[in-house]
């Protein structure tokens, strides 16, 4: 086996969080991003080629050794793993807003929503997946919001690109021309345009 | 219609008191979506008159009414409503929907719901993989008995000494100013002689704060025309004359 391989693997075992592709290029100082990436391929092949329980999954701008889904079961009852709580409706809307507008105010996702956000804003920062990222240059100067990375890992996804754009939506945002808002202010659209 | 709306969410009973049934709905745009698709009606063309009955009537029947969030919405929606009623001026051209804006809100809110709702479902399957480093929930255990050398028990309590600040056993407060009581003196003064100097109106070895309270109560006589202070000349002394008598000037 590729020694490099091999290194890789003992890497993504032994972290417990997703490892960029740079990270895994340094474990061999003669390896490149792109050795390291054929490796990866590799060893991912190996685990899918043998049935291995875990497989390598791509993860907020890393990679990561991951159980596959069908053990899950077995191993929430085996009490060897739980289950993150679920989050609500309120706490993934507010997620949806900060995810699409971000850097975004209280008052801004507030008005999206059309109810208060202070408790969920909170419960959300508590749990690690927004931040504040900034203050915004009027009035107040109020805090503005952004996701982290632990959102990313939490919802698998490797990058913020990997939301759903507008147009792959079900419903179209911009309403019907003639009902254009006339006082259509900043607030116009999520962005992902087309 | 009522049925519907009970089978979806039960009404609480009528009641008084705070009571919040937010169950199955996430806010007033939610509850307005929900009634639209109930029916099956477009969100770009909303009947806002029914729309509006409607919403008063789930919110009382939900026991939202006393939410601020609902109750904002249901004040949008009466407006919108008279809006509505009102005789459109000018052509179909020139004609603002007042809708326009619960429209664009609405959809946007569809979206954010859908956006919700995928990302939901991301975090599912997140979940049903588990990465290393699981640490399992720390069983309720009593703590440990405590182990110390009796130097860091001493040590603990000088740190804990250090950090008392000394008490303070008797704080002087200033007397503040008493204005009331140096109007009161000045008033009393003038009864008895029309005109005083502006020494006579301190009493004897006065402190700086009764100067102060004098001087802000002759200023405020002589604002409220109660006297009139005067200097008959540059530097000579300045006299304080009761206003009701005329003074020789």
């Amino acid at each position: 086996m590729n020694p490099l391989i091999q290194l890789i693997e003992a890497a993504l075992f032994s972290a417990a969080r997703p490892v960029t592709v740079e990270e895994l290029a340094a474990l061999d100082p003669d390896a490149t991003a792109a050795d390291a990436r054929s490796a990866l391929d590799q060893l991912r092949e190996t685990y899918d080629f043998n049935q291995h329980a875990v497989e390598i999954v791509e993860l907020a701008g890393g990679y990561q050794i991951l159980t596959r889904p069908q053990f899950a079961a077995a191993l929430e009852r085996a009490q060897l793993h739980i289950r993150t709580p679920k989050l609500t409706a309120a706490a993934l809307e507010t997620m949806a807003v900060i995810a699409y507008r971000q850097p975004v105010g209280r008052a801004e996702i507030e008005e999206i929503r059309g109810v208060s956000a202070g408790g969920v804003l909170r419960t959300l920062q508590e749990r690690g997946l927004i931040e504040v990222v900034g203050r915004s240059e009027g009035m107040g100067r109020p805090m503005l919001y952004g996701t982290t990375m632990h959102f990313l890992e939490m919802l698998g996804l490797t990058d913020l690109t990997d939301l759903p754009r507008a147009d792959e939506l079900t419903i179209a945002l911009q309403p019907p021309k003639p009902l254009e808002a006339e006082d259509d202010d900043a607030e116009a659209s999520v962005p992902a345009e087309s | 219609m009522t049925d519907t709306i009970q089978a979806a969410a039960p009404a609480v009973p009528g009641e008084g008191g705070f009571v919040v049934r937010l169950d199955g709905f996430s806010g007033p745009l939610d509850l307005l979506l929900h009634l639209l698709r109930e029916q099956q009606l477009e969100i770009a063309d909303i009947p806002i008159a029914t729309i509006a009955d409607q919403f008063l009537k789930t919110i009382d029947q939900l026991g939202l009414n006393e939410a601020a969030d609902y109750l904002e919405m249901a004040g949008r929606l009466l407006r919108l409503k008279v809006q509505m009623l009102l005789p459109r001026h000018g052509d179909e051209e020139g004609w603002e929907d007042p809708r326009a804006e619960l429209v664009r809100r609405l959809l946007e809110y569809q979206q954010v719901k859908e956006i919700a709702l995928w990302m939901e479902q991301g975090v599912e399957r997140r979940a049903a993989r588990f990465g290393r480093g699981y640490l399992p929930p720390a069983p309720e255990v009593p703590a440990a008995p405590l182990t110390f050398e009796l130097l860091e028990l001493l040590q603990a309590v000088e740190r804990v000494i250090s950090g008392i600040a000394t008490p303070v056993l008797h704080r002087v407060v200033p007397r503040p100013l008493n204005v009331e009581a140096a109007t009161a003196r000045i008033a009393a003064l003038l009864r008895e002689r029309p005109r005083i100097s502006w020494l006579d109106t301190l009493g004897p070895k006065p402190t700086l704060t009764d100067v102060l309270s004098t001087l802000l109560a002759l200023l405020e006589m002589a604002r409220r025309g109660m006297v009139r202070i005067v200097q008959p000349a540059p530097f000579a002394p300045i006299v304080i004359a009761s206003e009701s008598i005329d003074p020789t000037h």
